[in-house]
């Protein structure tokens, strides 16, 4: 399996829910945080990432990074 | 063990900015496309948008390109303008329902009947955003609206409208397509159908729409997840997705 | 080119054309008909574009989109097709972005008649469309006078990023005369790419966006600050206005455009028979020329505001003149144009009080 990682720009996060309906190996979700505008930023809570960028992908705040990691 | 970073934020969308849009919606995933569209195309310091009126009204705070606003329903005549005069620019619009399909109705059918050359992404989302969930004229039958309560009814309010077959029984214009972006895998088609239409202006080829079904999860009374995929069970029979006119 | 005979939509349209003018935005209104026909079959000849709109409204909107690029471009149109376009005007003011829009104006109110009028001198200098802005407006009264303040309208219009109409009447369109068209010495003036659409790669990839909407209150009453700054500039600068026999006059006749010519005919009647009457004649109907009216002499008692309506323009006199003078009015409508006797009836009725 492709292996990868995220980078969440939280300060552009809405806490929409879009990005963990769609990551396939659901390793996302809502943290516990709030960033300044009030919203809580979404964050890996798992390992399993495999790069697709369909959270990325889907994003309207264009608040995440992908990056595939190659052995 | 190395890293290669396989989506970062488009270099046309403005740095440093938070939109306006409420969490979900589905322009700010349209708008996203056509920033990515207009990086992969290298076309950004010759890129000329006209703003409508609307949610996006505000399009050119998010988007690093020269912008245009115009009235309600009128920016297919401000880009024919633009266009005449510099038909070495890339203009398009970015329109919504109610200012395309009802106030701007008739700028769109001659700004497609001239086949001008020029590019425009319709945001179908059923309803009016920005004025708080009036009915638009695609708000589906039966959908509630603030000013449909009870549901839109064929009697009174007439039927939702088809943009995309309408203007394909026109012989000007050359690629009309509907996409939507309630998925990811509908929002992988839906950028190749917005480079599509932008290709086609640097190519001149002509007239190129792509209607986007979208979100309006704030007016639907939905939650963003939700209003996908009521996009998906509801929108979509009525709007089917594929291409109704094509250059080639 | 030397004098030559012609009818004065057509003059307007040459001087335009003269002008630099190469984009014309247009749809079909009587009496104007002949500007956007001579636009379309003589702007390829200088590789320019004619676009026939579906509407006033997209033609508007064309020049608006036309005219944010920085070049030159214009639509012409009739009463109601203005009316149509007041919206796209109040834009375009609110935008900042140079058009040139010219009104033959014919009678109305609504559909009205095909035939001359001056109706919509309260529309263009009052407003029109919403909002606080204010265009140029310029009133020939001869086709000369067509050609030179249409050729000056261009200048104007990119001078102070506004739109400038030309207010013509039906008669000044459709009347014949001798005219000399020059091109302008601003015909090939460039499009200023500090502000212009379209030049983000002269500007080192610093984008412009042109916009109305300011939705916070503070950064909308900034621009209204900005816009009203203008003006004030215009006001101070743009005035214009030619005085006719004023210096000894007792009756001063207040006249525009196709009143104005026949006025200046019942000044000239009227002198010939001794007696003191001169005409003060507003030129740009906005800026309205308060200077010229503070020079009126003291020799004069009444003053009588002739126009093709039922006195639009009585009000601006009354506040040009502190409300010094009695102001009379003497107007027809309907298509009709007072006649040179009715004007030297008028004025002898007056001089007779
Ligand atoms: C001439 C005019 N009429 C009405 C309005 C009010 N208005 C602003 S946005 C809007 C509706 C926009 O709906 P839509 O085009 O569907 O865009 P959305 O907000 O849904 O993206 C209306 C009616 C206006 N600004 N101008
Ligand atoms: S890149 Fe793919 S797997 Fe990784 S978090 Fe995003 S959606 Fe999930
Ligand atoms: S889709 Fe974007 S804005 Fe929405 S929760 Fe995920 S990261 Fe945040
Ligand atoms: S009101 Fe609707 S269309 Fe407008 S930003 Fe909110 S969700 Fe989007
Ligand atoms: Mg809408």
């Amino acid at each position: 399996m492709a292996k990868g990682r995220i980078e969440v720009l939280e300060q552009y996060c809405k806490s929409c829910g879009l990005c963990v309906a769609a990551c396939p190996v659901k390793v996302l979700r809502i943290s516990e945080k709030t960033n300044a505008k009030g919203y809580r930023p979404v964050e890996q809570f798992k390992e399993g990432c495999i790069g697709c960028a369909m959270c990325a992908t889907t994003c309207p705040d264009a608040a995440i990074e992908v990056f595939k990691i190659q052995e | 063990m190395s890293e290669v970073k396989v989506y970062e934020r488009p270099k046309s969308w403005m740095p440093n900015v938070s939109s306006h849009y409420c969490p979900g919606c589905g322009h700010g995933i349209a708008h996203r496309l056509v920033c990515e569209v207009i990086d992969e195309l290298g076309i950004q310091n010759d890129t000329i948008g006209v703003a409508p009126v609307g949610c996006a009204a505000m399009i050119y705070d998010y988007m690093d390109t020269d912008y245009c606003e115009a009235p309600h329903g009128r920016a297919p005549a401000v880009a024919t303008g633009l266009k005449t005069v510099r038909p070495d620019k890339i203009v398009y619009t970015y329109q919504g329902d109610g200012d395309l399909a009802s106030i701007g109705m008739g700028e769109i059918v001659h700004a497609a009947n001239r086949g001008q050359n020029i590019t425009v992404i319709f945001i179908n989302n059923a309803i009016y955003g920005m004025t708080g969930g009036q009915m638009a004229p695609t708000t589906l039958l039966g959908q509630k609206a603030t000013t449909c309560p009870l549901g839109r009814d064929a009697k009174v309010n007439g039927y939702p409208i088809r943009v995309s077959e309408m203007l394909a029984t026109l012989p000007a214009p050359g690629y009309i397509t509907r996409v939507t972006v309630a998925q990811p895998k509908y929002i992988i088609k839906a950028k190749q159908a917005i480079k599509k239409a932008f290709q086609n202006q640097v190519e001149g080829k002509g007239f190129s729409l792509v209607e986007v079904l979208s979100s309006c999860p704030t007016n639907w009374g939905m939650r963003p997840v939700e209003a996908f995929d009521w996009l998906i069970s509801s929108m979509m029979p009525y709007y089917p997705l594929g291409d109704f006119k094509d250059f080639d | 080119m030397g004098r030559v005979l012609m009818k004065g939509t057509e003059a307007i349209a040459e001087a335009a054309i003269q002008a630099g003018c190469k984009y014309f935005f247009g749809y079909p209104i009587t009496p104007q008909n002949e500007i956007p026909e001579y636009m379309s079959a003589h702007l390829p000849e200088v590789g320019g574009v004619y676009v026939q709109a579906e509407s006033e409204v997209a033609s508007i909107n064309m020049v608006l989109g036309g005219g944010a690029t920085g070049y030159r471009v214009m639509t012409s149109s009739s009463s109601p097709g203005i009316s149509l376009m007041s919206e796209g005007i109040s834009y375009i003011a609110g935008c900042e972005i140079p058009a040139v829009i010219v009104n033959v104006m014919r009678a109305g109110p609504g559909l009205g008649g095909i035939l001359p009028g001056q109706a919509d001198y309260l529309q263009a200098t009052k407003g029109g469309g919403n909002g606080d802005y204010n265009l140029i407006v310029l009133a020939p009264s001869t086709l000369q006078e067509c050609v030179d303040l249409t050729q000056l309208a261009f200048d104007l219009a990119q001078k102070y990023r506004n739109p400038v109409m030309v207010a013509a009447d039906g008669f000044m369109g459709q009347m014949m005369e001798a005219v000399e068209i020059k091109p302008s010495p601003t015909k090939d003036q460039p499009a200023d790419p500090t502000w212009a659409l379209g030049f983000m790669e002269e500007r080192g990839g610093k984008r412009s966006h042109l916009h109305s909407l300011f939705l916070a209150p503070e950064p909308l009453e900034e621009h209204n600050r900005k816009l009203q700054k203008k003006y004030g500039a215009m006001k101070a600068a743009e005035q214009r206005c030619e005085c006719y026999h004023m210096e000894d006059a007792e009756l001063l006749i207040a006249a525009y455009g196709t009143t104005a010519r026949i006025s200046r005919s019942a000044v000239n009647n009227l002198r010939a028979e001794g007696l003191k009457v001169g005409m003060i004649r507003p030129v740009t109907l906005w800026p309205y020329p308060y200077d010229a009216f503070k020079t009126i002499p003291s020799t004069v008692k009444n003053i009588l505001v002739a126009e093709m309506n039922a006195g639009q323009m009585v009000d601006d006199v009354k506040v040009a003149t502190g409300c010094r003078y009695p102001v009379s009015f003497y107007g027809r409508t309907g298509g009709f144009a007072p006649s040179v006797k009715e004007i030297e009836d008028e004025c002898r009725r007056i001089l007779a009080l």
